[in-house]
């Protein structure tokens, strides 16, 4: 049990990393990975809200396939996951304002972020339990956390734009390196059979 | 039937639980907002795209409202509009520095520098830069045909006895007049700074008084005089430091050739003969002297 623990949180930080083996969240992952705390802030937030939501939404889901409605997953995962993080976000802004300025400003990026509703899908999808579930988004977080600060550790050494070409300045040449970065995460596949 | 009602009235409901939640949280966890974050969050877009520099348009507001060293130009979403109304609520205009007006560094008047020529051609201060480098043996001052005048959209600078000279109650420090001059004569001063150099000659003492009367010669008497330590002699050109002027115009009574003009004198001459019109000051020279030399 413990070691399919392990396998689950490796697989999901290396062989499907969600920014760059799978390809979700690539806005925030853009957007705010442009100086390394930044990117740390923003990775945190995501492996709680993560977590939070699949908490809340691996039971909803064993209430929907009760009434023989599984197919209203993305409706109602959407709906629940924006709720609950503006209902954490009041309460952080009141009782934990240190934390709250940490990571709160990032919390309204990531309501509707499809990371978010991503990982609580795949769970469901590979027939996960409860406890393998919640793992499965910790892993995840994490996952998009390395990611995230491997790209803000690239980026803030490619501010001297003078070096490329100028239709490569700006995001292009943040593109061509996120491809570059996915390409070294294709290594991992096949890593668990 | 049923098929049907549960699925709806099952998110209808987890909708309105939801909201309820939400409307009952805003109560037990409302904070004390600066009311002014509130408002400039109003104004924002809503974006949340971070194109600020801030993480999204929340901490954008906070950082306006209890900062305000923040720059209120920053939506890059909202542009200029949304820039007036954050600035509107802060209670400060969008440029908030220092207002500047535009100073002509050159006193070189047609009595006071020697012409090299007689320019006949178009009269536009580019083309005759690009003959012999201009009409006046001084290469480096006021060609005197107008092409600040021409850029300027507000009337206020004109070409007086052979000088551009500006009026600065109608100046907007637009910066036009600075971008037209082909000798690069004019600058953006602080408005409060009075006393300045009217000289932009970078000759020694000799060649610069051949070409112009009025001409800075290098002496350093200026430089000596000041004790604030405001002015400073380099490459022969005299230049006063707007950042610790203090208008007291010492070095202007100690300069032998008049290339240094104190506006306070100017203005209150103005001001004593009740016209209202700032005009530009006599030359320093006697006027038997002048006649003399006529």
């Amino acid at each position: 049990m413990l070691g399919n623990l392990v396998v689950i949180i490796i697989s999901m930080v290396l062989v499907n990393n969600y920014p760059l083996a799978q390809f979700l969240g690539i806005c925030p992952f853009l957007g705010v990975s442009k100086d390394l705390d930044s990117a740390k802030g923003m990775g945190w937030a995501v492996v709680f809200v993560m977590v939070v939501a699949t908490a809340a939404t691996w039971p909803l889901q064993q209430v929907l396939n009760h009434f023989g409605i599984g197919y209203l997953q993305t409706v109602v995962f959407i709906l629940v996951i924006a709720f609950l993080v503006q209902l954490i976000e009041m309460f952080m802004k009141k009782s934990m304002p240190a934390l709250y300025t940490a990571l709160g400003v990032y919390l309204p990026l990531i309501t509707t972020n499809c990371t978010v509703l991503g990982v609580c899908i795949s769970n469901i999808d590979n027939n996960y339990g409860y406890i393998e579930s919640l793992v499965n988004a910790f892993g995840a977080g994490l996952g998009y956390l390395f990611g995230m600060l491997l790209m803000a550790g690239v980026r803030t050494k490619l501010v001297d734009e003078e070096n490329f070409p100028s239709p490569f300045r700006g995001f292009p040449i943040v593109l061509v390196t996120a491809a570059i970065m996915s390409l070294g995460f294709m290594g991992f596949s096949g890593m668990f059979s | 039937m049923s098929s049907f009602l549960i699925p709806v009235i099952l998110v209808v409901a987890i909708g309105f639980v939801a909201a309820a939640v939400l409307a009952f949280a805003s109560k037990v966890f409302a904070i004390e907002v600066d009311q002014t974050q509130v408002d400039i969050r109003a104004v924002l877009p809503g974006a949340n795209c971070g194109g600020c520099g801030f993480a999204g348009c929340d901490d954008y507001a906070s950082a306006l409202a209890s900062d305000h060293t923040t720059p209120c130009t920053r939506c890059v979403v909202g542009g200029a509009a949304v820039a007036e109304q954050i600035a509107n609520i802060l209670g400060v205009s969008a440029g908030a520095e220092e207002k500047e007006v535009a100073v002509v560094m050159c006193n070189g008047t047609s009595a006071a520098a020697k012409k090299l020529a007689d320019y006949e051609d178009f009269k536009t201060c580019k083309a005759a830069k690009s003959i012999c480098g201009g009409n006046k043996i001084c290469q480096y001052g006021c060609l005197g045909l107008g092409d600040c005048n021409a850029a300027c959209q507000f009337d206020a600078i004109h070409v007086r006895d052979g000088v551009a000279w500006v009026d600065r109650s109608k100046c907007t420090s637009c910066g036009a007049c600075v971008r037209a001059c082909p000798n690069h004569l004019i600058r953006l001063a602080p408005e409060k700074n009075l006393v300045f150099v009217r000289c932009s000659n970078k000759d020694k003492a000799r060649d610069a008084m051949q070409a112009c009367k009025n001409a800075c010669i290098g002496c350093k008497k200026c430089e000596n005089t000041c004790k604030f330590d405001a002015v400073h002699v380099t490459d022969n050109l005299s230049f006063i430091d707007p950042a610790k002027c203090k208008n007291c115009g010492m070095c202007e009574k100690v300069c032998p050739t008049g290339n240094i003009i104190n506006m306070r004198l100017v203005m209150k001459a103005a001001k004593d003969k009740k016209e209202g019109k700032v005009v530009p000051p006599a030359p320093k020279q006697e006027p038997a002297q002048q006649s003399a030399q006529a």
